[in-house]
């Protein structure tokens, strides 16, 4: 009796619950067998899910993207000649697959679409078993797809994404960004553009409508005008603009004597393209003349502009003439197999690729919370003292020692100051490296306000 | 002031390839009675002849130079464009630089062909089928039509230059005697408008001054009365989608230099250039050249910084918003005639 005594309303719902716990056991149990985390491999093989635009106006780069991933395959399951693989600075790789399954994909094609990117990557993660998901060009993609696989517990390892938020107010523990980002590309550009430019400017910003957009504008003009640029005006253009004749007109009113174009890929190209067409180089204002700047350059958007990129500033995450011995390997293998050079969308995923392989064998698990452990890392970058410098260090993959930074996902590495090259001597060398900037200048702590809000939060195993 | 000036000489370009673009989806409308959703990728096409000409033209022998190498380390592959070795190396070069010109006659008989083609191998099937059923198909065709483009020339833009002798801009504040340096527009620009206004003429011109033209306004009033007189207006209705399919393509061609062609700069234009054409009223052709350059010219002022300051995000729905005003005011819309999408 007394035990009957004992039940009162508290217990009954402990017990409650606990019987509820016990009767939802089984499900969990039979849902994944003995998995410790989503989608273990138990086979020989491990798959990985490679979402790239495939169509859509990043297509292009994509293709770029998925030649890439499938050199990186080759060379992790011991095929061609191992590329970076070679000057890699952890040699916990062995050329047989990822802790010893080989390695198989899938494909997913993002349609440069947050949707139809988080549909491709739900399908490879559920239909496919994919244990990682890798790529994307644009942020608005990385960052849904990144968000998706935090949510479902598959590590993301991004691709060509340069938003402050991909690793800001949207970073994830799942999800890490080997590619530079807006606020490095002002930090490194800036000091560069005073320079050549002086620091008596007046700037015109014409910035596409979306999440990138406006953080590069944001990054440059903080770095122009804290070296005394004045910003005289910022006009966001649609997205779908094809024809930017009507944003540059204004530019020639104004007495801005420098245009920075916030745009990438098609717009840029066009936007270039009329500013050109418009005369803004031949124009003299204040006295000086008149510049264009765009902060964020590929060698696909340079070859789509033409002419029009000679003796044009930006950035860049990694270009092909680099001549270490990472970028060499890569070069000539990525060559070899395809017939040109890579670009940088390119290094960018095949080291990505590699880092994730490298991560499992180190952490001797697929897990993504062990993996995510072996990204992070304690060791720090030399010539760097901030109490956020510590992550997991590599070096040999094409940008000399990079930082793995724990706090926020984001690598930080030496960024690449290129300028249109006025006599190219082949239809690839259309940039010039103007300047390597130390990674010291384009540090930032994590709680920097162009990065913030939003939380890592901690890894998700899916299971 | 000059600031508004720029704008209406910016709104004519693009106004210029409005209206050649709808005047083609007006002639197709008018004479077969098919809303033609493709003619977007006509436009396109027109482009594509720019750029497959030009690369015609600069197909390469190619030569190994031992004295140099390429990226990897090998010898390099110099390429010589066949032009040049045939040509000399100046004249080549010359008719190299001038491909975008020279692609207007390329691009006739290809556009000729396409569009008989599209009309006989396909839209004729939908010529009694609903509206609705037409837009379809030819919605359809046009995503092929751009797909295929896309598999062979990629995703990313062209560069398509115009000949150095237009490149550049030129100061036309001075020329009108204003302030040097306040208004300068590239020449190109100025080629592509008075290219429009001589199409445009020519269009006109033949509707207006010879017997066939006649015969299909006739037809384009009453079909059945001229089918009755004995005259097979079927052949030459036929004959108004090539030419249809001619205006819109070289309205691509030339514009060419002033946007890289991509694959997908059909579709950018052609919902404008419906708006366009229900505005200037459906059915009439002067209606739609008119309405091509006066939403051209509004497009350029809503873009303006003080326009979008004072008024956000109006860049990308005034075209819409007028073609609601005017549509409310004029169903008919500009020029429309009675009768016409009425039954």
């Amino acid at each position: 009796m007394s035990g009957l005594k004992n039940i009162n309303r508290r217990t009954l719902l402990k017990s409650t619950a606990a019987v509820g716990a016990g009767l939802a056991m089984p499900t969990i149990f039979t849902s994944s067998a003995s998995a410790s985390y989503l989608n273990e491999p138990t086979g020989s093989t491990v798959t990985l899910g490679f979402n790239v635009p495939q169509t859509g106006p990043y297509a292009d780069e994509g293709a770029d993207e998925l030649r890439a991933y499938e050199l990186a395959v080759e060379h992790l399951n011991g095929g061609g000649d191992g590329g970076m693989m070679n000057t890699f600075s952890s040699k916990a790789l062995k050329g047989n697959g990822i802790l010893g399954k080989k390695i198989e994909y899938v494909t997913g094609d993002t349609q440069t679409k947050s949707d139809a990117a988080r549909a491709s990557a739900k399908s490879m993660i559920e239909k496919d078993g994919a244990i990682m998901i890798t790529g994307g060009s644009s942020s608005g993609v990385a960052v849904a797809v990144q968000a998706l696989c935090q949510e479902a517990g598959i590590i993301f390892m991004a691709g060509l994404t340069h938003s402050n938020d991909t690793t800001g107010k949207d970073k994830k523990a799942n999800g890490f960004r080997h590619f530079f980002n807006s606020y490095m590309s002002g930090a490194a550009l800036a000091p560069v553009l005073a320079a050549n430019y002086g620091k008596d400017r007046k700037a015109y910003h014409l910035t596409a409508d979306y999440n990138w957009g406006y953080t590069t504008e944001q990054a440059v003009r903080e770095s122009t005008e804290g070296l005394g640029w004045e910003t005289v005006e910022t006009v966001k253009t649609p997205l779908a603009s094809t024809d930017f004749s009507a944003y540059i007109t204004p530019v020639l009113q104004s007495d801005a004597d420098v245009l920075v174009l916030n745009h990438y890929g098609g717009n840029m190209v066009n936007s270039l393209t009329n500013a050109v067409q418009f005369g803004l180089r031949d124009k003299q204002v204040n006295g000086k003349n008149f510049e264009i700047i765009v902060p964020l350059y590929s060698r696909l958007m340079a070859k789509g502009a033409g002419e029009n990129v000679k003796g044009i500033y930006g950035s860049t995450n990694w270009h092909w003439t680099l001549q270490d011995d990472g970028s060499k390997a890569f070069v000539k293998s990525f060559g070899e197999k395809y017939g040109f050079p890579p670009s940088q969308a390119a290094q960018t995923t095949y080291v990505q690729t590699l880092l994730y392989a490298d991560a499992c064998e180190r952490a001797g698990s697929f897990n993504p919370c062990a993996v995510v452990e072996a990204l992070e890392g304690d060791s720090s970058l030399p010539g760097v003292s901030s109490p956020s410098n510590k992550g997991y260090l590599f070096d040999g993959l094409g940008n000399g020692p990079t930082l793995y930074r724990a706090a926020d996902h984001q690598c930080f590495k030496d960024v690449l100051v290129v300028k249109g090259k006025e006599n190219p001597s082949s239809e690839f060398d259309l940039l010039e490296i103007v300047e390597i900037t130390p990674v010291a200048q384009v540090w930032y702590e994590p709680d920097n306000p162009q990065f913030a809000g939003g939380a890592l939060g901690t890894c998700n195993p899916g299971a | 002031m000059d600031a508004i000036l720029l704008q209406i000489l910016n709104g004519l370009d693009k106004g210029s390839a409005y209206a050649l673009i709808a005047l083609g989806l007006t002639l197709i409308f008018g004479t077969l009675g098919v809303v033609n959703f493709a003619h977007g990728a006509l436009f396109m096409i027109g482009a594509f002849c720019a750029v497959v000409l030009s690369r015609l033209l600069t197909l390469s022998s190619v030569s190994i130079d031992p004295e140099k190498v390429d990226f990897l380390g090998k010898p390099l592959k110099v390429e010589t464009p066949y032009v040049e070795l045939w040509f000399g190396p100046e004249v080549g070069a010359a008719i190299i630089n001038w491909s975008v010109p020279l692609a207007i006659l390329f691009a006739i008989p290809i556009m000729a062909l396409v569009g008989l083609a599209m009309e006989r191998g396909l839209i004729k099937y939908f010529y009694k089928r609903p509206h609705a059923d037409q837009i379809l198909v030819t919605f359809g065709l046009a995503i092929v039509l751009q797909e295929v483009i896309k598999y062979f020339f990629g995703a990313n833009p062209i560069p398509t230059p115009a000949p150095d002798a237009f490149s550049g801009s030129f100061d036309f504040g001075a020329m009108i005697g204003m302030d040097p340096n306040v208004i300068i527009y590239p020449y190109w620009r100025i080629v592509y408008f008075l290219f429009a206004i001589g199409i445009i003429g020519a269009v006109f011109s033949f509707l207006q001054f010879t017997t066939f033209g006649m015969v299909v306004r006739a037809g384009m009033a009453d079909r059945e009365t001229v089918g009755l007189l004995g005259i097979n207006i079927d052949r030459r209705f036929t004959v108004m989608f090539a030419l249809a399919a001619i205006v819109a393509g070289l309205a691509g061609v030339m514009y060419a230099p002033i946007n890289s062609p991509n694959y997908h700069m059909g579709m950018d234009f052609l919902v404008l250039s419906f708006v366009v054409v229900v505005v200037g009223g459906m059915g009439s052709l002067p209606g739609a050249v008119v309405a091509g350059f006066l939403l051209g010219i509004l497009e350029s002022f809503a873009s303006m910084a003080q326009v979008v300051a004072f008024l956000p995000g109006i860049n990308q729905i005034i075209i819409y918003l007028v073609a609601i005003v005017i549509l409310l005011t004029r169903p008919r819309g500009l020029m429309g005639r009675k009768g016409v999408m009425e039954s």
